[in-house]
């Protein structure tokens, strides 16, 4: 888990979440993309980079699918972008706002 | 190519990634028609044209598959960097490249930009779509641009004739000697050297403005509504059944004036003709079998208007979006969604379609099960059929039942469809993997009344040209089957069946017996396997020499009468499955580059048009 992970940081800093437990609508930002530690097949992470999902861009889920909530529709930069949960599961944000969870 | 050896033209490409606009430039410079819409992956194919300049120079122009980086992953893509890179067989690098960008979009375009320069072509870059652009409030200094990327950045709007004046100027004044070798050495791109390029995108974004507005825009308003998880399937399948409701409804009137042209010109022939073997030739054999397919004109000109809006509106992907846990759970990947609605049209474009697929099973996957969706040229046979068994009824408050028959028809091949690729995927799935989606969702905007034109027109161009080409002559070569030999003194029975191809149906009738086929259905479906609505123009001739008058008018109501409704449901249930196509096949062939997929794909498909046929016979049968 997150919290496991994020011992000394400072207060005003929000910690990072994998991108699929963004709220709809919350903005947030890219901290990082790896296909290494999810199951996705080999080139999926650097393909979601070769999309614009790169450390610092802007994302915000615009809808999210029926049932298990897949796939997701992702704006990213300017565009926007329809993305299974695995391929998803690649993506690391930090959210803007302060989550209160 | 001789010719380009002996005055060598130089030879340009246009470049971007995906649904930025290139093929609506290369359209202007050309002069072409390529199909252009609203979606990732229209263009699957490099295409070429050429462009005189104003001052009479002649350049030959390559369209190529948008590629989100020159380091492929799909087929597509990789057609575009083995022509970037000359990598070609018989085909050496462009001599200069035109960068096409969405202005709407820089952020996510430039880094192809940063990635071309780096190979070292000439190039210009095109800030195309900068209509929208303004009209989103994005102001981007175009010269600034150019100086900060090092290379000519010139303003274009792809939709509007005049839109590329400043592009055509500078090709005109651009020397471009012909380098007549292969790109240098490219080597791919790391993760840490793609966010280096993003960090130089940034940089150049807050120097030339364009970033881009972070707030809500109208797509995303709209996707509010279209993506939601109880509204937009609803949407969806309010749209889909318009459509289906529409082919029928709007059809009526324009059908019955082209049945009375027809008929009346028949009426017309017949009397100014001497009864002749000519006479026969041009009422049974042409008028009959052509008159019967042209009748369905206006339904397929309905059909294409739906789709060819949803195309260029920028529907298409959300309904991918919608429909991708069904598409998941049979195991195909999201990207399958395009080609197999394309197929809807026809199933050549989708298969082609599915070079958009990166992992190779889940392409064959897609490709095997393309045939299944109900192309344009089955509609003739559906709307035939019910036609003349399905009443003209008002069912359940308001729908139309022949509309509502047609769309049972179409969900029956996409079942098929589900439930072969899942087959597929207990068969075959373990190797591939998980299956990807990543589908860019392109902000919406108005159908171009232009492009809704041309594509309506072409396919009415295309249509007239099967019946004037294929049609026609495979109608001509039934009817001289049909005719002789003629039949020995003292017959009984109608001509048609002392001859070849009364006997040939005979022959077939035996086979086709037990799902409920006469021998007119026999021999109506040989010629039908060159071009499926050629059943009906069969039918049409088939059916007119063995009564004996003109039916090029009123087939409708001849084989209401002398078909059995279990033999038409029957005939129905062929259609959605058989493989009734050989330029699909030979498509198949091309693309997975082995004769054993069409082989396999022909075997399965008349396996389950068989079986769907005798079930559907003998389950009417008992009911009846």
């Amino acid at each position: 888990m997150v919290a496991s992970q994020r011992s000394p940081v400072p207060p005003s800093v929000v910690a990072e979440i994998p991108l699929m437990e963004l709220p709809p609508g919350a903005s947030a930002r890219v901290v990082s993309v790896s296909g290494a530690d999810s199951e996705a097949p080999a080139g999926v992470g650097r393909r979601l980079a070769e999309l614009g999902f790169l450390p610092g861009e802007a994302v915000r889920i615009v809808a999210r699918g029926l049932l298990s909530g897949a796939p997701i529709a992702v704006r990213i930069g300017t565009g926007t972008f329809a993305l299974r949960l695995f391929e998803a599961a690649c993506i690391r944000v930090r959210p803007e706002q302060p989550q209160f969870r | 190519m001789d010719a380009a050896r002996s005055a060598p033209l130089p030879l340009i490409a246009l470049v971007g990634n995906p649904n930025c606009g290139k093929t609506a430039l290369f359209n202007i410079l050309t002069g072409s028609r390529q199909k252009v819409a609203n979606y990732a992956g229209v263009t699957v194919e490099r295409k070429e044209g050429s462009h005189l300049t104003s001052s009479g120079r002649r350049i030959r122009v390559l369209d190529l598959p948008g590629a989100y980086s020159l380091d492929p992953l799909t087929p597509d893509e990789q057609i575009t960097t083995d022509v970037l890179f000359g990598r070609r067989a018989g085909e050496t690098a462009p001599d200069f490249v035109v960068c096409v960008t969405d202005a709407t979009n820089l952020r996510q375009n430039l880094r192809l930009v940063l990635s071309l320069k780096r190979l070292g072509l000439p190039m210009v870059v095109a800030l195309n779509m900068t209509d929208m652009a303004r009209r989103k409030g994005i102001v981007i200094d175009a010269d600034r641009l150019a100086s900060e990327l090092g290379v000519p950045v010139v303003e274009t709007v792809g939709v509007k004739t005049h839109g590329v004046r400043e592009l055509i100027q500078v090709l005109d004044v651009t020397p471009m000697p012909r380098r007549c070798g292969t790109t240098g050495s490219w080597q791919p791109l790391s993760a840490a050297d793609i966010e280096l390029d993003q960090s130089e995108v940034r940089r150049i974004l807050g120097v030339v403005g364009g970033a881009g507005l972070d707030g809500v825009t109208f797509s995303d308003r709209l996707d509010a509504l279209v993506l939601h998880p109880f509204l937009g399937p609803a949407i969806l399948a309010l749209i889909l059944f318009l459509v289906f409701q529409a082919v029928f409804a709007w059809a009526q009137w324009p059908m019955d004036a082209i049945k009375l042209g027809v008929a009346s010109f028949g009426d017309w022939l017949g009397a100014a003709l001497p009864q002749s073997l000519l006479r026969g030739l041009l009422i049974d054999g042409i008028l009959a079998g052509i008159g019967s397919v042209l009748v369905f004109l206006p339904q397929i000109i309905i059909l294409f208007f739906f789709i060819l809006i949803l195309e260029d509106s920028g529907y298409l992907p959300r309904a991918a979006f919608l429909l991708d846990r069904v598409m998941g759970s049979v195991g195909l990947s999201g990207r399958a969604f395009i080609p197999l609605l394309s197929s809807f049209a026809c199933a050549i474009p989708g298969i082609m379609a599915t070079r958009t697929i990166q992992n190779p099973r889940d392409r064959l996957a897609t490709i095997m099960i393309a045939p299944l969706m109900t192309c344009s040229a089955r509609l003739p046979v559906y709307a035939l059929i019910i036609g003349a068994f399905i009443p003209r009824r008002v069912v359940w408050g308001g729908l139309e039942l022949q509309g509502v028959v047609l769309f049972a028809l179409y969900i029956a091949g996409v079942a098929g469809a589900m439930a072969v690729a899942f087959v597929l995927k207990l068969t075959t799935g373990k190797s591939g993997g998980l299956q990807a989606l990543m589908l860019e969702l392109p902000a919406y905007h108005w159908p171009n009344l232009r492009n809704l034109g041309i594509g309506l027109w072409q396919r009415v161009e295309i249509f007239l040209s099967r019946v004037a080409t294929i049609i026609l002559a495979l109608m001509v070569i039934l009817w001289a089957l049909s005719t002789f030999p003629a039949p020995p003194p003292g017959a009984t029975g109608p001509a048609i069946q002392y001859s070849i191809a009364g006997h040939l149906g005979a022959w077939l009738a035996v086979l086709f017996k037990p799902i409920g086929f006469n021998w007119q259905i026999s021999i109506a479906l040989v010629p039908g396997l060159a071009a499926r609505e050629v059943a009906v123009g069969a039918l049409g001739t088939v059916y007119a020499l063995s009564a004996g008058n003109d039916v090029s008018s009123a087939l409708t109501p001849l084989i209401a009468q002398s078909w059995s409704l279990p033999t038409a449901l029957s005939l129905l249930a062929w259609y959605v499955f058989a493989p009734q196509c050989l330029s699909t096949l030979a498509t198949v062939k091309r693309e997975t580059n082995s004769w054993r997929y069409p082989i396999i794909m022909a075997a399965y498909l008349f396996a389950l048009a068989y079986l769907g046929s005798w079930i559907t016979f003998r389950v009417a049968t008992a009911l009846a």
